[in-house]
């Protein structure tokens, strides 16, 4: 089971909202009493990926457990943006952890609110642990994969937006292949992030075979918040891994963040699915198709893949990754091939 | 002071600092043109009432589609629907049905009984209306509803002018149209049918008329020089027609030969072939030069109607005609070749056009007519103040649509008039283009197709050919509007903004930007489905 689309209505749920649905059809951002996790004032850049996708998760989380909710948020954008002392963006009760701990932190509140619910001094209260790329998949990893294997009852959040942005742009594990950072090779005759290396940290969460695995964008916000909320309802170690786009990491424009974003989960390069006790239940179908050029010309970190001399075979190598993602995954419907 | 260990300062929230100053251009929310609304002739908000027939609120999208016509169940028939052609969705997959929307909701408003808003109150002015046709019918309904009392005089015997000599019932059937008029007229116009108005001038003095609006059709068949003997039976296209609505039907024998190229050519070819003849249509050039909308051409073909292009009548004789082969010369021109032949006729009918009969004008002073038409300033005003004329008399494409926008543009035009004003009409928006618009959020959702008459009873009855939708696909084909330029409430820029600047207002609210925090990043406009959110530089 995925994420099941409300088909007709003009819009149907590829909006945010729809005045023509009944309201439990509704998305928890339509709603004017959203909790606004992540309120106004806060540092982020214009059309930053990783506000929206925190602001969806979170009110969506906050939806799921009706305002008892503790986020402990890794270093990092999200935490540096929102939180500059004494002022915080955030509207829920949350901890800034080391760059390294966040997974832990979220252990640790988890077992300690079970013990004061053992002793009967307090209600339950859920718990999210949250963090970029950089604090998920290379610094923090120990820990998550330990969160993990214990299943504790905590779900972490990685907001993937593919390197350390909030530094200057250097390169993590979850930097795709070909795109320029401030550390990869910036000249010669491959200049970007090489082929072969980093990780996809959501398939190695199912290999963990923890509950619940699921990828989204902001591009989709009905799934992501089905997804969030889907979640929220399972106990033990959940992972929700988001694309975030990043303007300025990207070299892209402010307003294209989410076209970025779904063109990303449409061309193949970033697939979306769900999948319970390490195997795949669920995916969100690509709809209308696109090769990968259309999502790597609008970023300036490819921009070295189509100078005077198109570099034609890197090109087709990020088109191959992509189309092994649309087979591994299923990304596309019978009919539609 | 009793802060814990190493924190001096309480804790803040973010709001203290207002990103809105980062801004460079900032978003903004407008209505833009729909190009349907841009199309329309009888000036329609198409897009507005689609915008309530959405919820299945039909009364409410009736009553806004009545503001500016007030015969959605006559348009929904012989509208010809050239905003269907300026549809956004065309671009997408196909166009909305917008007539067949249009028709369902008059359908509806005639099973309901709904009834046009009369007038709040009573200017005391007395306008003269010639012609119950469409274009007069609309300006007395405009007029009436602001309060000015209205007399329609009409030559004809019954209501509706072209609509009803015109127009062939299979296309148009006359209850409709009977019940459309008479909606109107319950709103307290007065009709005088069967009198012609031999004199403007005198008849606004004698009737103490403030002012007069022409709306005469054009009922005079034009006639060509074709040699032809004393026995050839010879007819005028919209004679034929208009002694369709009488008592006695016209005898025109198995082998009705029509003369033009025309809609009106192709509604007496139907007309003659439902009465059991075998028409058969002679034009001078090709089928794509012919000026019939192709649909009309396509429908006459598949009822079986035969079709002689590229040939003109040279003579008639009591049952033949002689017939020239043309041929289209390089400029696409039509030329003769000499080459003659003769095809059997029972009888010969001309659909080469109509003209107005202009008689009521005869001196009035300060009026132009020229080409066989009143010339009017862009106010619907001729040269002699105080006379309006719209519909055929004017030069204007002649259809039923923009007879009646006609009527609208004179009432209001009349209006001001008579209030010593002048009708400034509000400033055009900037139209919606597809390029505005962000499809991805569209459902897809392929055209609902209207339900066609079975070929047989079409080549035999005078039954209406096209169905009209029920309401479950009316629905359906009015929440395929994608509702161009318009707000429609789908709360993407309240969602898709990173810093909360955007403010819902609730149902039927919108939204507003709140600029202390909004930094400018474009999103909103970006996501923004219908294109209803610009940037604009900011003054810095």
């Amino acid at each position: 089971m995925s994420f099941q689309p409300v088909h007709f209505y003009q819009t149907g749920t590829f909006t945010v909202g729809n005045r023509l649905l009944s309201a439990e059809e509704r998305s928890v951002q339509a709603n004017v009493e959203r909790t606004n996790s992540l309120n106004s004032g806060h540092r982020a850049c214009q059309g930053c990926g990783e506000a929206l996708g925190a602001r969806y998760a979170i009110d969506a989380a906050m939806n799921a457990a009706r305002g008892r909710l503790i986020a402990a948020n890794a270093t990092g954008c999200l935490e540096v943006f929102s939180t500059p002392y004494p002022e915080t963006s955030w509207q829920i009760p949350w901890i800034h952890s080391l760059f390294g701990n966040t997974a832990a932190i979220g252990t640790g509140i988890a077992a300690a609110i079970k013990v004061k619910r053992q002793k009967g001094q307090m209600d339950d209260v859920r718990v999210v642990a949250q963090g970029g790329d950089g604090g998920t998949t290379d610094i923090g990893f120990g820990c998550l994969s330990g969160m993990f294997e214990r299943n504790d009852d905590v779900l972490y959040i990685c907001y993937d937006n593919g390197g350390y942005m909030n530094t200057g742009v250097q390169r993590s594990s979850a930097t795709p292949p070909a795109a320029r950072t401030a550390t990869t090779m910036p000249v010669g005759p491959e200049p970007g992030n090489v082929f072969g290396q980093g990780k996809f940290v959501p398939a190695i969460a199912m290999a963990h075979e923890i509950p619940y695995v699921a990828t989204a964008t902001v591009a989709d916000l009905r799934d992501l918040e089905y997804k969030v909320t889907k979640a929220m309802g399972l106990r033990g170690a959940r992972y929700i891994h988001i694309l975030v786009p990043c303007p300025l990491g990207w070299g892209a424009a402010s307003q294209d963040t989410i076209k970025l974003a779904r063109l990303a989960k449409e061309t193949g390069i970033f697939p979306v699915f769900e999948a319970e006790h390490g195997e795949v239940t669920g995916v969100l179908k690509i709809r209308r198709p696109q090769p990968v050029e259309e999502y790597l010309k609008l970023q300036k970190r490819y921009a070295h893949l189509f100078g005077k001399k198109p570099a034609v075979e890197t090109i087709a190598r990020l088109q191959a990754a992509a189309d092994k993602n649309i087979r591994k995954y299923g990304l596309l419907d019978q009919e539609a091939n | 002071m009793d802060k814990p260990f190493a924190i001096t300062l309480d804790p803040g929230s973010s709001l203290a600092n207002r990103t809105g100053s980062w801004r460079t251009s900032r978003p903004v929310y407008l209505d833009r043109l729909p190009p349907c609304n841009k199309q329309c002739p009888a000036g329609e908000d198409i897009q507005g009432w689609l915008f309530h027939a959405e919820s299945g609120d039909y009364e409410s999208a009736w009553r806004h589609l009545t503001r500016d016509n007030p015969f959605p169940a006559i348009m929904g028939r012989v509208c010809y629907h050239t905003c269907e052609g300026a549809c956004n969705r065309g671009q997408l997959d196909a166009p909305v049905g917008i007539n067949s929307v249009e028709r369902f909701l008059g359908d509806e408003a005639l099973k309901r009984g709904w009834k046009l808003t009369p007038p709040a109150s009573e200017s005391g002015k007395h306008v003269l209306i010639v012609g119950a046709g469409p274009s007069g019918m609309s300006a007395a309904y405009h007029l009436r509803r602001l309060g000015h009392r209205v007399t329609v005089q009409e030559a004809g015997p019954l209501l509706g002018g072209m609509m009803r000599f015109g127009i062939p019932k299979y296309r148009l059937p006359r209850e409709v149209l009977e019940a459309e008029m008479q909606r109107v007229v319950d709103l307290g116009v007065t009709v005088k049918l069967g009198s012609k108005v031999e004199n403007i001038l005198a008849t606004m003095q004698d009737g103490g008329f403030d002012a007069a609006f022409l709306a005469v059709g054009a009922h005079i068949g034009k006639r060509a020089m074709i040699p032809a003997g004393d026995a050839a039976k010879i007819i005028d296209a919209i004679s034929l027609l208009r002694s369709m609505e009488g008592e006695e039907k016209p005898l025109l024998g198995r082998r009705v030969v029509v003369y033009g190229g025309g809609n009106t050519a192709i509604d007496v070819a139907r007309t003659a072939k439902r009465m059991g003849a075998e028409p058969l249509i002679v034009y001078r050039r090709t089928r794509e030069k012919m000026p019939a909308h192709d649909f009309e051409v396509e429908e006459a073909l598949q009822e079986g109607i035969m079709v002689k292009w590229l040939s003109t009548i040279k003579q008639a004789h009591e049952s033949s005609l002689t017939i020239e082969k043309m041929a289209l010369d390089s400029k696409g021109f039509p030329q003769p070749t000499g080459e003659y032949e003769t095809i059997e006729a029972d009888s010969l009918v001309l659909a080469l056009g109509q003209d107005v009969d202009l008689g009521l004008l005869e001196g009035v002073p300060g009026l132009e007519v020229s080409d066989g038409v009143v010339q009017v300033n862009a106010n619907m005003m001729t040269g002699h103040a105080g006379i309006f004329a719209g519909g055929d008399m004017v030069p204007a494409e002649r259809n039923v649509t923009v007879a009646i926008g006609h009527g609208k543009k004179a009432a209001r035009n009349i209006d001001a008039w008579l209030r010593g004003e002048e009708y400034v009409a509000p400033p055009k928006k900037e139209v919606a283009t597809f390029d505005n618009l962000n499809t991805w959020y569209y459902a897809d959702a392929p055209k609902t197709v209207r339900p066609m008459l079975d070929i047989i009873r079409r080549q035999s009855t005078f039954e209406e050919v096209q169905g009209g939708l029920d309401e479950h696909n009316a629905l359906f084909e009015a929440r395929r509007c994608l509702s161009c330029g318009n707000c429609f409430e789908c709360d993407n820029c309240y969602g898709v903004c990173p810093d909360n600047a955007v403010i819902k207002l609730g149902p039927g609210k919108r939204f507003e930007f709140n600029y202390d925090y909004c930094k400018g990043c474009g999103m909103c406009v970006a996501e923004c489905p219908c294109g209803a959110i610009k940037m604009e530089a900011e003054e810095i």
